[in-house]
């Protein structure tokens, strides 16, 4: 516990000294807020033991809600984030009742199907300006103090959320809720039999899970200024699975990692590599599948366990 | 001309055909994903990206071999169900004892690895692959005109799905198959080599597959992303039908794809939901699926 906590507080002086550090704090921003969708993502499939393959979903819905909120309703950035939360949180609400009827894999492929649909409303519907995506999206300025024009003011209003998501998750997980999320995960029918309200909880978990993911994609609207159809394309729900199974589903600290590490891949080595970038998304799937389930920090913690048991 | 609603029949038949054209190839890779779940417990997430390997078999085999369509229709199945058996045996055979959430992540990786290669080698944009010259050309029905290759699509699938069914159901290999799927360990120890059995299963499925796409080849433009968003709606026929049942299967891909035809007569906009739709709503009826059991 001791390391975590030093390693924690050394990741967090490094993230408060991004912006002297010369390193671009757009990429670092969208960094985050890929992370904050992996948190999210990781509290429905890691502590819920729910696979989702449709998160792609809240994220970019939250994100389209977002950006026609400020570019053609004229709202401030809060309130078009919060109406973007919103949005996720119903659709959450709405895809998470009908998906928590079945379990397993139909559990998977109901939210991948009824994620397509919604790729499909993106897609036709007027107000998300089709194939182009939304334009545009002004940052404007929070509290009508904070001016987010500036990337340095923007960049520590995303870590602030970030923090703010990481420690809620670790308040929710540790709470008495979090552990009956745990008791299902582990075992569903002895926590129905204990009497517990487990449907209840489990669309609790994925509406609480859909919002955060969609403060993920709001938040990455207001930074890049723009919405594509990619944030509700199924390659995103993909993206976050990887995120969360590589860095090690179940940790605090793994979907940073492996958004870290998916958002860095992306951008650098696609300059590197051209199209390859899929196919070495795909082996690392399997890659990850047939040798490191835990992922890298769920790995590194069994490791350092073992070390001190000896 | 005659009218229902306002619409010609011709127009309305002609959709009901497209759609069953369409159904015939949910029927086909819901098929395929049954029987491999049955066997191995694996959402095969790889389906849609072995469909479009076969359609891009067949094109190389035309282009470069001179193979034409009715021997690429035996050829190219034949290869990409070699390459399923080998990809099971590699990759595969490791997640059997797991939770079945890892197989489906397993395929996830391994059709980006198969999509995204396609699409280096061959580019996104797609290409097109020749109607047959003895399927070309339309059967005058008196009240519609059908053409002559949706007319064997329709036929070919049918027969297809129908042999299918007969294999497992009917002949002593199916009934060591279902043998395998009731209780694997029992069978093996009879002395029946079951991982053989279940690498030519996945096999067999993603040939089945890879039929499908060979003939979608003629009717659709061939591209790497042609099987990915098929994938999805066959997940939702799967969930709508159940996989417990190979009829069931067959029974909910046609007529899904009938549905989405006559959806695109009445309101076109809607007709690239509405499997999701009828899925949502057996979801709230019928929450185990038309045909499943739990």
């Amino acid at each position: 516990m001791r390391y975590s906590r030093i390693l924690t507080a050394a990741a967090l002086l490094a993230a408060l000294a991004i912006p002297a550090s010369g390193i671009y704090p757009v990429f670092v921003m969208k960094l985050l807020c890929f992370a904050i969708f992996a948190c999210a993502y990781n509290l429905l499939l890691g502590f819920s033991g729910m696979l989702s393959f449709g998160h792609a979903a809240y994220f970019g819905s939250a994100a389209y809600v977002t950006g026609w909120l400020i570019a053609t309703q004229g709202w401030g950035p809060l309130g078009a984030v919060a109406g973007g939360m919103l949005a996720s949180a119903l659709l959450g609400l709405v895809i998470g009742a009908l998906a928590i009827r079945r379990q397993g894999i139909y559990f998977a492929m109901v939210t991948l199907a009824l994620a397509q649909l919604v790729y499909f409303v993106c897609l036709e519907a007027p107000f998300t300006g089709g194939e182009n995506g939304l334009q545009g999206v002004a940052r404007g300025t929070l509290l009508g103090i904070l001016p987010l024009k500036s990337d340095v003011v923007m960049y520590y209003v995303v870590l602030a959320a970030f923090v703010g998501v990481y420690l809620l998750i670790l308040r929710i997980v540790h709470s008495p809720f979090g552990q009956v999320l745990k008791a299902i995960r582990d075992n569903e029918q002895r926590a129905i039999s204990l009497g517990y309200e487990v449907r209840r909880y489990k669309l609790l978990a994925f509406v609480l899970s859909a919002s955060l993911a969609g403060l993920g994609g709001s938040l990455k609207t207001l930074v890049l200024g723009f919405t594509t159809l990619s944030d509700v394309l199924q390659a995103n729900s993909g993206e976050v699975i990887l995120m969360t199974l590589l860095g090690g589903t179940g940790t605090f600290a793994g979907p940073v990692v492996g958004a870290a590490l998916v958002v860095t891949l992306q951008e650098y080595l696609s300059e590197l590599v051209g199209g390859w970038v899929t196919v070495i998304i795909g082996a690392i799937f399997v890659a990850c599948v047939l040798t490191f389930r835990r992922g890298i920090v769920g790995e590194l913690g069994a490791r350092l366990a073992r070390f001190r048991n000896r | 001309m005659t009218t229902v609603f306002g619409i010609p029949v011709v127009v309305i038949l002609g959709q009901l055909t497209l759609g069953l054209v369409n159904g015939a190839f949910y029927a086909m890779l819901s098929l395929g994903l049954a029987v491999i779940f049955g066997l191995m417990g694996v959402v095969n997430f790889a389906h849609g990206a072995f469909y479009a390997l076969g359609a891009f078999a067949a094109l190389v085999a035309l282009q470069h071999f001179g193979i034409g369509y009715w021997p690429g229709l035996l050829v190219a199945p034949l290869c990409v169900g070699i390459l399923g058996v080998i990809l099971e045996r590699l990759f595969l055979r490791h997640v059997y004892r797991l939770e079945p959430l890892y197989g489906l992540l397993l395929t996830f990786g391994l059709a980006l690895m198969i999509e995204g290669g396609l699409q280096q080698v061959f580019g996104a944009s797609g290409q097109s692959y020749p109607v047959p010259e003895s399927l070309q050309g339309a059967l005058n029905l008196r009240f519609m005109i059908l053409p002559k290759y949706r007319a064997w699509v329709i036929l070919a699938s049918l027969s297809v799905c129908f042999g299918t069914w007969f294999l497992i159901e009917r002949t002593r290999l199916g009934a060591t198959l279902r043998a395998a799927t009731e209780n694997a360990p029992l069978l093996q120890a009879f002395g029946v080599n079951v991982p053989l059995l279940v690498a030519a299963t996945y096999g067999g499925g993603v040939a089945l597959a890879a039929f499908a796409g060979v003939l979608a080849a003629p009717v659709i433009l061939v591209t790497p992303q042609m099987g990915a968003s098929l994938v999805t709606v066959v997940f939702a026929v799967v969930v709508i039908g159940g996989m417990g049942s190979i009829l069931g299967a067959i029974v909910s891909g046609l007529a899904l794809g009938v549905v989405e035809g006559a959806t695109k007569v009445i309101y076109p906009e809607a007709s690239n939901i509405v499997v999701f739709v009828i899925m949502a709503l057996v979801l709230i009826l019928r929450p185990a699926g038309l045909f499943g059991r739990e």
